[in-house]
C-alpha cells in the first residue's frame, strides 16, 4: 500500500493511472456494444455527436464511440501479444547470452544488433504486404514480437553479466543449484523491474507500429483498431468535410495512451531505481 | 597499423555481415511466407476484371515469376539477388511500367536525403545544446518548461505527431501548405523563388522531425550532463574559479556529447523510418511517398529496391559516423 501511495505522489503516475483505467474501461465496454463492429450502415451516416450517439457516427454508418471501444480493445490485444512474446524471446536470449557467454553470446548479440540496424519499418512493410490477406490481430502481434526484442535482450544480458560476477552466484553454484533453478530463482527477481519497464515500452512500440501500418493500408481494415479507425477517417476526407468528431476520436485516444504509457514507465522506473533513468531514455 | 588490425577490420567485417544479414532476411521473407506473390498478383488482375485466355495466363505466370526473380532454385535466386544489388539494377517498376526502379529511386532520393540530413543535423545540434544547458541549469524556469514539453512529445510516434501538426498548422490555422514538395507546376531551377518554395513546403515535415528527434536528444543529453556535472573534475573547476560559461561548454558538454555521437549512428534507422512516415503524411515527394505508392500498387520490385538500398545506405552512414568518432574523442585513438 505504501508503494502505491508513494507512486501516486508523482503526478505523472497519477495521470497515467487514470488514463489507463479509462482506456481499459473502454476496452471492456466493447463487450456490451449494441452494434457489430464489422457491419456497415447500422446507424445513420455522418451524424454530429448527440445524446443517442455521444461521439457521432461516421461515413460508413457506424457509431464512433462503440467503434472506438473495439479499436482500443483490439489495439491492446495486438500490443499485449507482441509484448508477451517478445519478452519471452528477450529474456531467454538475454539470460542465455549473459550467462553462457562465449560464442553463443557473440552469435546472439550479432543477430540482435543486426535487427537494430536494419530499418525495421521496411521489414514490417514487406512482411505485411506478403501476408496482407491473412493478417489478423495475432499474426500482427507475433510479427511485431519477432522484431521487438533485441534492445531489451541487450539490457537483460548486461544485467545478468553483472549478476554472474556477484558472490551469491558462486555460493549457489557451489552448493549445487542447477543452472535453470539459479536463473529462475535468483536472477529473474533482479531483472523483473527492468523487464517490466521494457514491457511498457514494447506495448507502446507495438501500438505505434500498428497505427503506422494501418495508415499504409497494410492490415485488415475491417478489424477496428486505433490505426484502422484513423485510416478510415483519413481516407474518407473527414477533415476536409469537417467531421472532426470522427478523426479526433482515434487521434485523442492515441495521444493520451502514448503519453500515459511513457509516463507510467518513467515514474515506475524512477521509483524503483533513480539510476535506471539512463536506460529509460536510451530505450 | 594497430588501428587497422584492432578496430578498422572488425568494424568493416561487421559492416559487411550486417548488410549480408539484412539482404538475406529480405530474400527469405517473401519465400518463407506461404503466399505466392505471383498468384496474388493474378488474383488482383482478375479482380480488376481482365479476362485472360488460358495460354496467355501461362505466359503471364512465367513473366511474373521472372520479374519477381523467382525462377530457378533458391540458390540461383540468392545469387541473382546479389547480382541485382551490385549492379544497382532492380528491374523495371511494374506499375509505372517502362520506368526503371533505379531511376525512380534516383529521382526521389534527393528529396528524402535533403530532408533527413537537414533535420537530423538540426535536431541533433539543438537538442544537445539545449539539453546540455538544461542539464546544467536544472532549476531554471525555462529548463523545466522545455523538459515538460519533451516529456509530452517524446512518446508520440512520428505518424501521430506529424498528423497533429498538420491538423493544427495547415488546417486549423492555415499557415502552411498541406501537401507537396513544391507548388504545382513549379519547375526545378536554381533560383531563389524555387528554393523558397521548396523550403516553404518542407517546413512542416521538417518541423515534425526536428521536434521529435530534438526531444529525444534533449532528454538523453540532459541526463548525461547531470551525470557529468556530479563528477569531481567539475567541482574542482568550480572551486578553482573557472567561469561558468567555460565549465558548461568546455568541460561538461564536451564530455557529455561523446555518447551522443554513437547515439546518432544508432538512431539513423529510426530517423529514416520516421522520415518515410512523415513524407507519407505530408505527401512529400521522396522515397516514403514512392514506397507508399509502391505498396498500394503491389509494386514488388520497387519495394525490394528501396528496402535493399536503405539497408546499404544506413549501414554505410553508421560506419562513417563510427570511424569519425576518434576525431572527437582524443582518448579514443585505437593505438
Amino acid at each position: 500500500m505504501k508503494t502505491l501511495r508513494d507512486l501516486f505522489k508523482d503526478y505523472r503516475f497519477t495521470f497515467s493511472f487514470i488514463v489507463l483505467v479509462i482506456i481499459v474501461i473502454l476496452a471492456v465496454l466493447s463487450f456490451f456494444s449494441p452494434y457489430d463492429p464489422t457491419l456497415w450502415g447500422v446507424v445513420p451516416k455522418n451524424m454530429k455527436p448527440s445524446v443517442s450517439h455521444i461521439l457521432g457516427t461516421d461515413s460508413n454508418g457506424q457509431d464512433v464511440f462503440w467503434q472506438a471501444t473495439f479499436a482500443v480493445r483490439n489495439s491492446l490485444i495486438i500490443s499485449l501479444v507482441s509484448a508477451l512474446f517478445s519478452r519471452v524471446i528477450a529474456v531467454l536470449v538475454g539470460m542465455v547470452a549473459g550467462y553462457r557467454g562465449g560464442t553463443i553470446d557473440r552469435v546472439l548479440m550479432f543477430l540482435g544488433d543486426s535487427l537494430l540496424v536494419i530499418p525495421l519499418f521496411l521489414m514490417f512493410i514487406m512482411i505485411s504486404m506478403m501476408v496482407r490477406d491473412r493478417m489478423n490481430l495475432a499474426v500482427l502481434g507475433l510479427m511485431l514480437a519477432a522484431f521487438g526484442w533485441p534492445w531489451d535482450a541487450r539490457l537483460i544480458r548486461s544485467m545478468v553479466l553483472s549478476l554472474r560476477e556477484r558472490e551469491f552466484t558462486m555460493t549457489a553454484i557451489l552448493s549445487g543449484t542447477g543452472t535453470v533453478k539459479l536463473v529462475l530463482k535468483e536472477y529473474i527477481p533482479f531483472t523483473l523491474p527492468l523487464i517490466f519497464s521494457t514491457v511498457i515500452n514494447n506495448i507502446s512500440f507495438a501500438i505505434g507500429t500498428e497505427i503506422t501500418l494501418a495508415i499504409l493500408g497494410l492490415v485488415n481494415l475491417s478489424i477496428p483498431t486505433l490505426g484502422t479507425m484513423l485510416n478510415w477517417a483519413y481516407t474518407s476526407q473527414s477533415i476536409l468535410l469537417g467531421r472532426w468528431w470522427w478523426i479526433l476520436t482515434p487521434v485523442t485516444l492515441s495521444l493520451f495512451l502514448f503519453i500515459a504509457l511513457y509516463w507510467l514507465s518513467v515514474s515506475i522506473s524512477e521509483y524503483l531505481d533513480p539510476r535506471t533513468r539512463i536506460q529509460r531514455v536510451g530505450a | 597499423m594497430n588501428f587497422v588490425k584492432r578496430y578498422l577490420i572488425p568494424r568493416l567485417i561487421s559492416y559487411v555481415l550486417v548488410i549480408w544479414l539484412g539482404v538475406t532476411v529480405v530474400f527469405f521473407i517473401p519465400r518463407l511466407i506461404p503466399n505466392d506473390p505471383v498468384v496474388s498478383m493474378i488474383h488482383q488482375m482478375r479482380a480488376y476484371g481482365s479476362n485472360l485466355e488460358p495460354g496467355a495466363m501461362d505466359g503471364i505466370i512465367h513473366d511474373l515469376t521472372e520479374m519477381y526473380g523467382l525462377q530457378g532454385s533458391w540458390s540461383d535466386q540468392y545469387v541473382a539477388i546479389w547480382g541485382r544489388l551490385f549492379h544497382g539494377d532492380f528491374g523495371v517498376s511494374f506499375f509505372q511500367f517502362p520506368a526503371r526502379v533505379s531511376d525512380l529511386i534516383a529521382t526521389a532520393a534527393p528529396w528524402t536525403l535533403g530532408l533527413l540530413l537537414t533535420t537530423s543535423a538540426i535536431s541533433w545540434v539543438f537538442g544537445n545544446i539545449i539539453g546540455g544547458l538544461a542539464g546544467y541549469y536544472t532549476r531554471k524556469r525555462w529548463s523545466r518548461i522545455v523538459d515538460a514539453v519533451a516529456m509530452v512529445v517524446r512518446p508520440l510516434p512520428y505518424y501521430i505527431f506529424a498528423f497533429v501538426l498538420l491538423m493544427l498548422l495547415a488546417w486549423v490555422v492555415r499557415w502552411f501548405p498541406i501537401t507537396g514538395g513544391a507548388s504545382l507546376g513549379a519547375m526545378p531551377a536554381f533560383t531563389w523563388d524555387y528554393i523558397k518554395d521548396v523550403l516553404w513546403h518542407s517546413f512542416l515535415p521538417a518541423l515534425s522531425l526536428v521536434v521529435l528527434g530534438g526531444a529525444v536528444n534533449f532528454q538523453i543529453m540532459k541526463l548525461l550532463v547531470q551525470n557529468v556535472n556530479a563528477e569531481n573534475f567539475v567541482q574542482y573547476a568550480k572551486l578553482g574559479g573557472v567561469t561558468e560559461d567555460r565549465i558548461v561548454s568546455k568541460y561538461i558538454i564536451r564530455n557529455g556529447i561523446l555518447p551522443q555521437v554513437t547515439g546518432l549512428a544508432l538512431s539513423l534507422g529510426y530517423i529514416f523510418s520516421g522520415a518515410l512516415i512523415t513524407e507519407i503524411v505530408f505527401s512529400y515527394p521522396g522515397l516514403g511517398t514512392l514506397l507508399y505508392r509502391a505498396i498500394l500498387n503491389g509494386d514488388y520490385n520497387l519495394i525490394m529496391g528501396i528496402t535493399m538500398l536503405s539497408i546499404v545506405g544506413i549501414s554505410t552512414a553508421m560506419l562513417v559516423l563510427d570511424l569519425t568518432y576518434p576525431l572527437l574523442d582524443p582518448r579514443v585513438r585505437y593505438t
